[in-house]
Parts: C-alpha cells; sequence; structure tokens
C-alpha cells in the first residue's frame, strides 16, 4: 500500500519501496492551465531535492517542476510527449512525470501528508 | 488569489468577468481576465471556429479635432492619415526621431477629426508625446466614458447582423455607428485575432448590458487576455511593448507596408531619414516568424544560433493552438531571414532546430468585399 506525499511547491509523491513516482498536483495542473509540453528527465539522471526536475509549458508560459526528493530517475512517462495534457485531465494519475530510485528516504519525512497540503492549498486560495 | 488589488483598475466589465468565473492577472495597471473556466485552449479555438468576445477596455480610446487634425497627425506617423475616407481606419505607428516605435495603434477618420485607439500600457505617455507636440494644433479629448469590446471570429457577423443589419457590407478597415442593445456603438471592421470581427466602441454606461447581450448569442464566448495573445501571435501580429519598442524600426519590424508611396516619398514623420534609408538599404535585422522542429515552445528571450554565433533573439514566443505546434516571432540577423533559412534556438541550455517561414502562422481570414 503506497501513500501520496506532497511537497509545498506542488508536486506529488507516491512511494512504493524505495521507488517514488512524481507529478504535479491536481491544484498545481489547475493553476497552469493547458498543458502543451513537458520536457522531463532523462532516466539516468540524478535529481536533488528542491532543485528542477522538469518544466510543463501552458499556452502561457513555462514553470519549473521540482525534485520533492532526491534520487536517481528510472523512467519518464513516455505518454506525456504525445499527450501532454493528460496532466490536466489526470494530473495525480496517468499524468505523472517520472520515477525515481530514492536516494535518502530520510527525505520523506519532510513532505506534506494529504491534510497540511490539503490546508496549504485552503490558505492559497 | 481571489482578493482584490486596490491599486489595479478595473474596466466597466468588471463585475461581469468575475460573473463568468474569470481568473484575473494585472495587465497594465488594470485587473484584467486572463482566462475564464473553460481555458485559454478552448477560448482560443472558440473565436477561430465561432466568435469570441474580448474585454480591451484597458486600451486608450482618444479623438483629436482641429481643423489641422490630418496634417498634425501626419507629423507624428509615417501612415497616409490624408487619403483616409471617412470612416476608414488605418494601422500605422507612432516614430522617433531615431526610427524607433513609441506605439502601434489605429486611426479612423470622423466627422469629427481622428479616433485614436492605442496601447494600454503606453497610452498615458502617447498622450503626452501627442500634446507636446500637438498642442495648440488639435484638441486631445480622452474618452474615458467608453468601454472598447471585441467580438471576433467568423460568426462575429452574423451575430451582429441580427441586431444591425448593415454591418454586413461595412469593409474590413471601416467603421460605422449601429445600434446594439439600445445604445449607439462605433462598429469598425478589425480586430487582433486575424479573423474578420469588429471593435466596438461602447458608452461605459451601457457596456455591461451590450456584452451580456453578445454572450447570450450561441455563437459567442468571452475570451480572455491569454487566447488574445495566442491568436494574435498565431496571426503574426506583433506586441508592443515585445515585437516592436522603441528599440525597433518599422522597417525591421516588417512594417514598411503601413507606409504608402507619397509617405515615404515626402518623409515628414520622425525617424524619416532613417526609415527612408532602409527603405533603400534594407537592415541589419528583421522581425520573421519561427517555427521549431519539435514541440518546445521558445519563450520571449530565447537566444537564435546559426552554427558558432548568436544571430538573434525571440520576442514572443509560445503554442499556437491552431498551429498545432510551437511558434515564435523574433529578430535575426538579415542574413539569416529568408523563409527557410535553417537555425538553432537556445531553450534551457540546449539546442532546438527551426525554420524562418513566412508570416502569418495561421491564414488570416479578413472581410474582403
Amino acid at each position: 500500500m503506497s501513500t501520496t506525499h506532497y511537497a509545498k511547491s506542488h508536486e506529488w509523491i507516491r512511494i512504493e519501496g524505495d521507488i517514488a513516482t512524481v507529478g504535479i498536483s491536481p491544484y498545481a495542473q489547475q493553476q497552469l492551465g493547458d498543458v502543451v509540453f513537458v520536457e522531463l528527465p532523462q532516466p539516468g539522471a540524478t535529481l536533488v531535492r528542491g532543485k528542477e526536475a522538469a518544466v510543463v509549458e501552458s499556452v502561457k508560459a513555462a514553470s519549473e517542476v521540482y525534485a520533492p526528493v532526491s534520487g536517481t530517475v528510472i523512467e519518464a512517462n513516455a505518454a506525456l510527449a504525445d499527450d501532454p495534457s493528460l496532466v490536466n485531465q489526470d494530473a495525480g494519475g496517468s499524468g505523472w512525470f517520472f520515477k525515481l530510485k530514492l536516494s535518502d528516504t530520510a527525505e520523506i519525512g519532510e513532505l506534506l501528508n494529504e491534510d497540511d497540503y490539503t490546508a496549504l492549498i485552503a490558505e492559497l486560495e | 488569489m481571489g482578493l482584490i488589488d486596490e491599486n489595479l483598475r478595473q474596466t466597466p466589465l468588471y463585475a461581469l468577468h468575475r460573473e463568468l468565473g474569470a481568473k484575473f492577472v494585472p495587465f497594465a495597471g488594470y485587473d484584467m481576465p486572463v482566462q475564464y473556466p473553460t481555458g485559454v485552449l478552448a477560448e482560443h479555438r472558440h473565436t477561430r471556429s465561432q466568435a469570441g468576445l474580448f474585454d480591451v477596455s484597458h486600451m486608450g480610446q482618444l479623438r483629436l479635432t482641429g481643423a489641422d487634425v490630418v496634417g498634425a497627425m501626419e507629423s507624428l506617423v509615417p501612415g497616409d492619415i490624408a487619403s483616409l475616407g471617412l470612416g476608414r481606419i488605418r494601422y500605422t505607428l507612432l516614430t522617433r526621431p531615431d526610427g524607433g516605435i513609441i506605439d502601434d495603434l489605429m486611426v479612423t477618420r470622423t466627422t469629427a477629426g481622428l479616433g485614436l485607439v492605442v496601447n494600454a500600457a503606453t497610452k498615458a505617455g502617447d498622450i503626452a508625446h501627442l500634446e507636446a507636440h500637438l498642442k495648440g494644433r488639435v484638441r486631445i479629448e480622452i474618452l474615458e466614458d467608453f468601454a472598447l469590446l471585441a467580438l471576433q471570429g467568423p460568426a462575429a457577423v452574423r451575430v451582429l447582423e441580427r441586431f444591425a443589419p448593415e454591418i454586413v457590407a461595412l469593409p474590413f478597415m471601416a467603421s460605422r455607428d449601429i445600434r446594439l442593445g439600445g445604445a449607439t456603438v462605433q462598429a469598425s471592421r478589425c480586430g487582433y485575432t486575424g479573423e474578420d470581427g469588429f471593435e466596438l466602441s461602447i458608452p461605459a454606461a451601457a457596456a455591461t448590458s451590450v456584452a451580456a447581450l453578445l454572450l447570450e448569442q450561441p455563437e459567442v464566448a468571452p475570451i480572455g487576455l491569454g487566447a488574445r495573445d495566442s491568436l494574435r501571435l498565431e496571426a503574426g501580429l506583433s506586441l508592443y511593448g515585445h515585437d516592436i519598442d522603441r528599440s525597433t524600426t518599422p522597417i525591421e519590424a516588417g512594417l514598411a507596408w503601413t507606409i504608402s508611396k507619397r509617405r515615404r516619398a515626402e518623409g515628414g514623420f520622425p525617424g524619416a531619414d532613417i526609415i527612408q534609408r532602409q527603405l533603400a538599404e534594407g537592415t541589419f535585422r528583421r522581425l520573421v516568424g519561427i517555427v521549431p522542429d519539435g514541440k518546445a515552445p521558445a519563450r520571449e528571450g530565447t537566444e537564435i544560433w546559426v552554427g558558432d554565433a548568436p544571430v538573434g533573439k525571440i520576442t514572443s514566443g509560445g503554442f499556437g493552438p491552431t498551429k498545432g505546434g510551437p511558434i515564435a516571432l523574433g529578430y535575426v540577423a538579415a542574413a539569416h531571414s529568408s523563409v527557410g533559412s535553417r537555425v538553432d534556438l537556445l531553450v534551457r541550455g540546449t539546442r532546438h532546430a527551426a525554420r524562418i517561414i513566412s508570416l502569418p502562422f495561421v491564414p488570416h481570414r479578413y472581410f474582403r468585399a
């Protein structure tokens, strides 16, 4: 059973063992508007927590997506190249960005749980 | 979010935008709708297939009057104002002595004199410029109590025809008064989308009811600034402050077509000597249309390279929903500006191949009688 965690910068992380799947939150996709392009990290790339990991482009602008935890990319979501609108349609599911192998599981403790993230969004709105 | 910034001005349609669920952004000192709940892509596509209603009341509407108003205007713009028939519209530029562009604007010949529509961000500067140069020659009135709406798209004429059948025969770049929703409205057949359409100057007190009446029509949807930008970019139309500004000349910007034969020969506008020389000899750089080979948009500020040399910069770039991919405008060195030239765009440190194309990206569909 996996749990979903969130970063304050609006990425979600689902962890199974030492593998994390990362996407952007439904709130983030709504703020971005129609997604027209996603630039993903290459498998093998090393990501550092809080540093740029991907770029998501809406009609209006390009936005950075940050690595919520550190690790090595093992897979990027190839479906986003053909249909970036998956991010709008299913941000928490088929619109995932990449999977990585965690380099420091202790970082998970720094993330927000569902309730904390919901409260954060409520403040923003 | 959700908070009202009290330093921002509101257009007469502000309450209507809120009711329609708009998302707002500050733009040129105004709190403006950037998109409605359907989103930029749907709004863009709706305008190309049906009709979109835009609130552009933040733009400056001016009236110039006086016996010498035509000559006075021609002393500040390279456009041919003297040859404008009554009710006809000219797209022209306020130029600087060094040939740079102070603003781009629409000038309409009216019974009273001239009607001007200038950009929102530049209107205060434009008014100061006009007053400094034309004081004593013309009277300048700022039409603060008028809203400006744009109804754009292939169904725009069908919608207006329902209320004012005479609109059908109005030529492109011409203007006339119509009755709409109980108000007298100045309808101008022009726009900023590449589509057939109209700009409607409406007394502010009647603006909301006229907008509501238009939105009741099945073809019409409200459109925000987001789609306004993607529509004008696909149409290859320059945005002031990005594609044209004080550092660019009309010739560099590909706007030589706005200068008539008589005005090229006679000059008599700020920067005429430089502009005439550039017309004769060409320029070092030119504004061109650029299409990246891949899917990554190249935004404003992106460097353009050929081989190991930088040759220019993107001034507007994004995604063209009708084109179905990334598009951009930018200045490149003349040697690399011809249609079909290959260039590289430096996007986040990586080179992306692109080619120079002939503008516009999406064909114009203006009304031709």
